[in-house]
């Protein structure tokens, strides 16, 4: 299938599921929220063009936004793991960009380990970042220390979930 | 200048990086203080639409719960008509003065316009709602919402179609309380722990406080009417740096199942505002 085809009807999945179901669970409490959004940006081509991956986190954050109302916390948050996104890889695998195939970062192109260190990185800055920013509104440190534990695992959770359920076609090289 | 190219050329990237953080963060810290920003003017239009047509099919699943809570007002509102009150004399009907000149004349104050409720979410720290009823259908910022049973938020901006309301779940939602047994004047804020509970706080220790006790909305309110039910006393509290309780209140709107609101507005709203700012300006 054409990338941008692909990628354009995933983007609108995760946005579903984000919106209209794990934005309507109950949560256990109120420091878990399950948040899994940012995993598009994850996934994304390792040859995209940097000034597009930041483009489209900020996009991606802005719909969120639209729905959550909580206009630029989550723009923020998705912009800057859209930024870091390519430095992590390349901390990671050292490898020119146009070596890169039409494929994505997953645990057989990256390898198991690279690959969840990736994940787990990106996953505990984004949600570093976005609580960061809610506790400067309002709350305690140990509402910020806790949710940032609790809501990092759930995302975990949620992605590793993904990973088992979406077959993305893996090729060994 | 060649540098300066150069230099621009070498980190554009993160000077993008740099402008979209500076427009999000903007957006995010403007947003609290103003309402009427355009991202509300925009959003709404579009999230709305996307959101009603969700919640056409999300409805039916709390149908049952919606009508029970309709059939009880039915029934208050059935019993409150004319026809429900025996008069022991029938040799005349009773026929209300509409002339608003006689100073015996009672004159309407509240006006209850119904709206449908598309979003709603109770799960986060602020909770929003979105109504199906606009600036066009007569919705101002600052209108009260109430449900069926009791108070549900504020209007705070509306677009031609649209209006979000800050509901009582929100952390920094703030309403003045009193309790239905006449003493004590407290403030409704939300923990953001539990969406069926809130607190009530500066109730004085000197008040008697029982498990049950019904909160409404004060008299001197300009937004809401008064004694409409805000929650009941579920756990008692004492502040010990204080002389005040710390009430847990069990919300008398069941945030979960909303599906209809009424937006309230204030026929006396504009001559109360004028006479308190003559009051600030002198």
């Amino acid at each position: 299938m054409n990338l941008i085809a692909k990628n354009t009807i995933r983007f609108f999945f995760i946005l579903f599921i984000q919106v209209f179901i794990l934005n309507k669970i109950p949560p256990l409490h109120q420091f878990v929220v399950p948040y899994f959004y940012f995993l598009f940006i994850l996934w994304l081509p390792f040859k995209t063009r940097r000034w597009v991956i930041l483009l489209v986190g900020f996009l991606l954050g802005f719909t969120i936004d639209m729905f959550y109302k909580t206009p630029g916390l989550h723009t923020s948050a998705s912009v800057l793991i859209a930024y870091l996104r390519p430095f992590v890889i390349n901390l990671l695998l050292p490898k020119e960009a146009t070596e890169w195939g039409n494929e994505e970062p997953n645990r057989v192109s990256m390898g198991a380990l690279p690959y969840t260190t990736y994940v787990i990185l990106l996953t505990i800055l984004h949600n570093l970042y976005l609580i960061f920013l809610e506790w400067m509104q309002f709350g305690s440190f140990l509402y910020f220390l806790g949710k940032l534990i609790a809501t990092s695992l759930v995302s975990l959770l949620l992605i590793l979930i993904s990973e088992l359920l979406v077959n993305r076609r893996i090729r060994t090289r | 200048m060649r540098n300066v190219f150069l230099f621009f050329k070498k980190y554009s990237i993160f000077i993008f990086f740099l402008l979209m953080q500076g427009v999000s963060l903007y957006v995010l810290i403007t947003y609290n203080q103003f309402h009427h920003t355009l991202f509300d003017m925009f959003s709404s239009e579009v999230s709305g639409n996307v959101n009603f047509k969700v919640n056409k099919v999300e409805s039916y699943f709390s149908l049952a719960k919606e009508n029970e809570a309709l059939r009880i007002q039915n029934a208050k509102l059935l019993s409150q008509q004319k026809t429900s009150f025996f008069s022991p004399n029938t040799s005349f009907n009773f026929i209300a003065d509409s002339s608003t000149n006689d100073s015996g004349a009672v004159r309407s104050q509240f006006v209850y316009m119904p709206a449908k409720i598309i979003s709603n979410s109770v799960y986060l720290q602020q909770n929003y709602l979105m109504l199906y009823r606009g600036s066009e259908q007569g919705i101002l910022p600052n209108m009260a919402v109430v449900g069926t049973n009791g108070v549900i938020g504020t209007v705070i901006n509306t677009s031609k179609n649209m209006s979000i309301v800050m509901s009582l779940l929100h952390r920094q939602s703030k309403l003045i309380a009193v309790l239905k047994k006449g003493s004590g004047l407290g403030e409704i804020s939300w923990d953001g722990k539990n969406p069926a509970f809130l607190v009530l706080t500066k109730i004085p220790k000197t008040v008697v406080i029982k498990q049950g006790d019904t909160v409404i909305t004060t008299p001197y309110s300009d937004r809401f009417p008064p004694s409409s039910p805000i929650g009941t006393v579920y756990e008692v509290g004492q502040d010990k740096e204080t002389n005040t309780y710390i009430l847990k209140i069990k919300t008398a709107t069941d945030f979960f199942s909303i599906q209809h609101a009424y937006v309230v507005k204030n026929l006396l709203q504009n001559e109360m505002d004028e006479l308190k700012s003559k009051i600030i300006r002198e």
